[in-house]
């Protein structure tokens, strides 16, 4: 039934397949189901394809026309940026960067995600309102005067300076993600847990923290992404710790085509590592998981 | 709160300890040049590998760039021990927070560059440091299409629309390429090519008859030019990949292609109008920030770059000339000699028109350059009328000269006071 | 804990760090917006709002918005429930839907601009299959059509993902029971889908709009590479004051109409998408 329930569920006008249970209706549906996931994975894809194919090739194929739709293996872009100084050490700090922001978005984001879900207090609205103009406003021109407070504090040039920064863009992400996961869950399974003795922080802990599992793993890839691919703060908050972002894709726009594609190739790698590693958490305990 | 604490003291640990090993006493060369990665690459290990010291060498955009040093200025504490940028970019800065570097015992061998690197003060805010120029190039197959007569060498304006008009017949699609992109360096050939060349003036023919016509020539040429060329920044890209066979653009940014496919390309100078040859040179240089760490670092990195070795191999590494005397040796890379013959050409060609770089426009230089985009985007884009979008934009030029107060420069007819649009 | 007290001390970490972060920077620079050397003007709005380009990049702005974010709710309310009922493979399939998140909007227009330009892959690919006899020229002038239709494809491409991956975590938490009870009552999928999986992620639905439309007011570097000159937006018209014109006062100018049009359409998603404390049917 699930299969054939989704193509019910693509808002088309189509034959209800409950109402006519015919077998090759459901065929027919699962047949809709199985090829609408190949094209979303295709759609997906094949512009990454595509990347690759230009990283993979020689100069003058990436400027050739007709394109190839294989790549030629050429290293010869590749190679390049693995002469290039002070790309493993970038690659260091960049991760670094990436893993502070990460663990501090989420430490000081959830509990306000939990405290909006659960309470009503005066300021909600106007708290909401503050977590999201931080990401409704450029960064390039919060730059300058965090810049020089960085400078006069000693945090400029440090990783811990640059993954600050990055955290403000990411609260926002991690603060209304673990809002609206926390709401999704019945505040009745934690009056229940107190019923049976736990008090808030433990009834807390061994009921509400698995179920938002999902919600951490989703704020942690966004708080990742971010971070890894944030240019502007990373390009004039470091100089010596320079991240990967701030090396390569900084001078990126004014390279040879070649150049530009094999940069950007190197940029995604890390971050689709990252993803894939932490895939499987986005799937709740309870929902998903126990079918 | 506590948690917070303990990760925010853990990683600040892991910070210092990282600092504490990238941690060197580098010079940091701080510039808006040689961006494009291979580029940065030539300055670190061909260029710069020669100094005494290490030098740090970090190309930004100018965005970056100029964000960095504003702050490191307002914090009065600086890690950037030189500047490298545009003649552009130095002119509007406060002259106060770059150091004069007059006192050095050398300059460039033009006393035009050393003026304009005075902007407008007595002293020497900045060390010229490298010149380039724009140039333009061709697919050697669109050569067939020259117009009868036409020397490739001394076209015309009406030559080089008729070549377009050839080209485009003969491929069936417009294969005139104009760097008119987001990054495109459009508005310095209306001010140093199309303008001078029509009407012998930027500031006061800025909305003369002569520059109706040199606009509507240029509309002339614009249907004859690959209308993919509002995303062309780079014209190096379109003649490798055929999608333009005659283009104009910066010597730096057509590079590639005469390095790639040395034996395709031609280079040959700018048009000629009514008024001459207009062209117009670009001119990078160095500077002190009054923030330097380390003063006599910085000066002795100004003495270095100025060095002819060091200038020679600057040029081999960004494809920008020296600005001092050298004996240019006979080994350079394709794109160098090719560039080197065409503007060699222009400013020896006999209607040469020579313009100078914008001067005393302070930081007013980004909305000059956005009068010219603006005529260019309603002439030619939303095909507004000529004489209105003139009349229109003029107001705004006006503007700018009497809030600057910006005397005339060559080719306009020199001024008392600031330069009058007529 | 006093449960008066506690949602307070809970935002107290955010709160101090985005008064330092982000409000402190904030205000230096809205400042700016408000003063042309030392005393309050409204200049700079004037400035900026007069400017010929203003309403068509603003156009540009919404127009895309209101293009790119209803699509992509739809194609990741799809992908998120396609997702969730599959048996096999879900990982693999999740992962690759969400390989873009990974993508920077720089290395998107990248991308894009390699798929759509003259000779570029869509148009080897046209060629190939005799569609046309030589490459057609998408990214120019005198298609703004193409490329407005350019540019919301490699948005939507590139920013979906944003928005599946908060649904995807939302949609795990509603309870199978309720879908279990409502194919006893003999609910059809479609139904379920209605009364059930809408209603119970209106929490995530409403998160993830907001992001998603709050960002979509901030594209420009996709619009740069695509659309060139050809299609200014709010964001890159401030990055030029900035950085070009070296005007900050109108960049911040800029930056506050853009904030003050992300606050408004937030305060309208609240407001439709209410989510009732805790969840409950």
């Amino acid at each position: 039934m699930s299969q054939a329930s989704m193509a019910a569920s693509v808002p088309d006008p189509q034959p209800d397949p409950d109402a006519t249970p015919a077998t090759n209706t459901r065929s027919a549906g699962r047949f809709l189901y199985v090829s609408g996931v190949v094209l979303l994975c295709a759609w997906v894809i094949v512009p990454i394809y595509f990347l690759m194919i230009n990283t993979l090739s020689s100069p003058e194929t990436v400027n050739s026309f007709p394109k190839p739709f294989f790549p030629e293996f050429d290293l010869g872009s590749l190679t390049f940026f693995a002469g290039f100084a002070g790309m493993l050490s970038a690659l260091k700090n960049s991760v670094l960067v990436a893993g502070m922001t990460m663990v501090m978005s989420i430490v000081i984001g959830a509990p306000a995600g939990y405290a909006l879900s659960r309470f009503e207090f005066r300021g909600k609205g106007t708290f909401r309102l503050l977590i999201l103009l931080t990401r409704a406003f450029p960064l390039p021109l919060l730059a300058l005067p965090l810049a020089v407070m960085f400078i006069r504090t000693g945090l400029d040039d440090t990783a811990l300076g640059l993954a600050l920064v990055h955290t403000t863009l990411a609260i926002p992400f991690s603060v209304l993600i673990t809002f609206s996961l926390f709401s999704g869950i019945p505040i009745e399974l934690e009056e229940a847990a107190w019923t049976l003795g736990c008090t808030r922080l433990t009834a807390f802990q061994k009921v509400v923290l698995p179920l938002i599992l999902p919600g951490i793993t989703a704020s942690a890839i966004f708080a990742f992404v971010i971070s890894w691919n944030e240019v502007f703060a990373a390009a004039v908050l470091t100089i010596e710790n320079r991240t990967l972002t701030a090396f390569l894709l900084q001078n990126l726009d004014t390279s040879p085509l070649h150049l530009k594609f094999a940069g950007g190739f190197i940029l995604v790698v890390p971050a689709l590592i990252f993803i894939f590693a932490v895939r499987k958490y986005l799937f709740a305990m309870w929902g998903i998981a126990n079918r | 709160m506590t948690l917070f604490h303990k990760i925010a003291g853990a990683a600040s640990g892991i910070a210092i300890t990282c600092a504490g090993v990238a941690a060197q006493a580098d010079i940091l060369f701080w510039s808006t040049q040689a961006n494009p990665v291979e580029e940065s690459q030539a300055m670190r290990e061909q260029v710069l590998a020669g100094f005494d010291d290490a030098v740090d060498y970090q190309s930004n955009e100018v965005g970056a760039w100029l964000t960095r040093f504003n702050a490191e200025l307002q914090a009065n504490s600086g890690s950037i021990g030189l500047l490298g940028a545009l003649h552009g970019n130095f002119s509007a800065m406060n002259p106060d927070d770059l150091v004069d570097v007059g006192d050095l015992g050398m300059m460039s061998a033009s006393g035009t560059f050393n003026d304009l690197a005075k902007i407008g003060t007595d002293q020497m805010q900045y060390m010229p440091w490298m010149q380039a120029s724009y140039i333009m190039a061709a697919n050697k197959d669109a050569l067939q299409y020259l117009p009868e007569g036409a020397d490739i060498d001394a076209l015309s304006y009406d030559e080089l629309i008729a070549w377009a008009a050839n080209a485009h017949e003969a491929a069936g699609e417009p294969k005139f390429g104009f760097p008119a992109g987001p990054k495109g360096l459009k508005h310095r050939f209306f001010q140093g090519y199309l303008y001078p060349s029509y009407t012998n003036g930027v500031v006061r023919t800025f909305a003369s008859d002569e520059a109706v016509t040199a606009w509507e020539k240029f509309r002339e040429l614009w249907e004859h030019t690959n209308p993919g060329s509002t995303n062309f920044s780079f014209m190096q890209e379109q003649l490798l990949s055929g999608d333009a066979w005659i283009v104009f653009d910066h010597t730096s940014r057509l590079a590639q292609a005469f390095n790639e496919r040395p034996d395709d390309f031609v280079a040959f100078p700018a048009p000629a109008g009514p008024a001459g040859r207009g062209f117009m040179p670009v001119l990078a240089g160095i500077a002190i920030p009054r923030t330097t760490p380390d003063m006599e670092a910085s000066k002795a990195l100004v003495e270095y770059m100025l060095k002819p070795e060091t200038q020679i191999a600057t040029l081999r590494a960004t494809n920008f000339f020296p600005v001092v005397d050298v004996e240019l040796p006979g080994d350079l890379p394709p794109s160098v000699q090719a560039a080197g013959a065409a503007v060699a050409k222009i400013s020896g060609s006999a209607d040469a028109n020579p313009g100078l770089l914008p001067a005393g426009l302070g930081e007013k230089g980004g909305d000059f350059n956005r009068v010219f985009v603006d005529a260019f985007e309603r002439i030619i884009l939303a095909r507004q009328d000529i004489r209105t979008v003139l009349d229109d934009q003029k107001t705004t030029l006006i503007e700018i000269m009497n809030e600057t107060g910006a005397p005339c420069w060559a080719p306009d007819a020199p001024s008392e006071g600031a330069c009058p649009v007529e | 804990m006093n449960a008066r007290i506690l949602p307070y001390v809970l935002i107290l970490p955010v709160t101090l760090f985005l008064c330092v972060f982000f409000l402190y920077p904030f205000v230096l620079v809205a400042k700016q917006a408000f003063s042309t050397g030392a005393c309050f003007t409204m200049e700079n709005f004037r400035e900026v709002t007069t400017y010929w380009k203003f309403p068509i990049s603003m156009r540009n702005t919404l127009l895309l918005a209101a293009a790119v974010v209803p699509i992509q709710l739809a194609l990741s309310l799809l992908m998120a429930t396609m997702v969730t009922r599959m048996q096999k493979g879900r990982d693999l399939v999740l992962y690759i839907w969400t390989i873009p998140l990974g993508i920077s909007d720089l290395a998107a227009g990248l991308i894009w601009l390699a798929i759509f330009e003259q000779s570029g892959f869509l148009n080897t690919m046209m060629n190939g299959l005799g569609v046309v006899d030589k490459p057609v020229n998408f990214l120019s002038y005198q298609h703004p059509g193409v490329v407005f239709l350019a540019i919301a494809l490699a948005e939507i491409w590139r920013a979906t993902a944003i928005m599946l991956v908060i649904l995807v975590a939302g949609i795990g938490l509603i309870p199978k029971e309720y879908y279990e009870a409502a194919e006893v009552f003999g609910a059809s999928p479609w139904k379920r889908f209605l009364r059930i999986t809408l209603p119970m992620l209106r929490p995530s639905l409403q998160t993830a709009l907001v992001l998603r439309v709050i960002l979509a007011f901030e594209i420009f570097a996709v619009v740069a590479a695509l659309g060139g000159t050809l299609f200014p937006v709010l964001m890159g018209e401030t990055y030029a004051y900035q950085f070009d014109l070296l005007n900050s006062g109108a960049a911040a100018a800029m930056a506050l109409i853009i904030l003050a049009i992300s606050i408004g359409f937030t305060l309208i998603i609240l407001r439709v998408l209410r989510v009732p404390k805790g969840a409950s049917i």
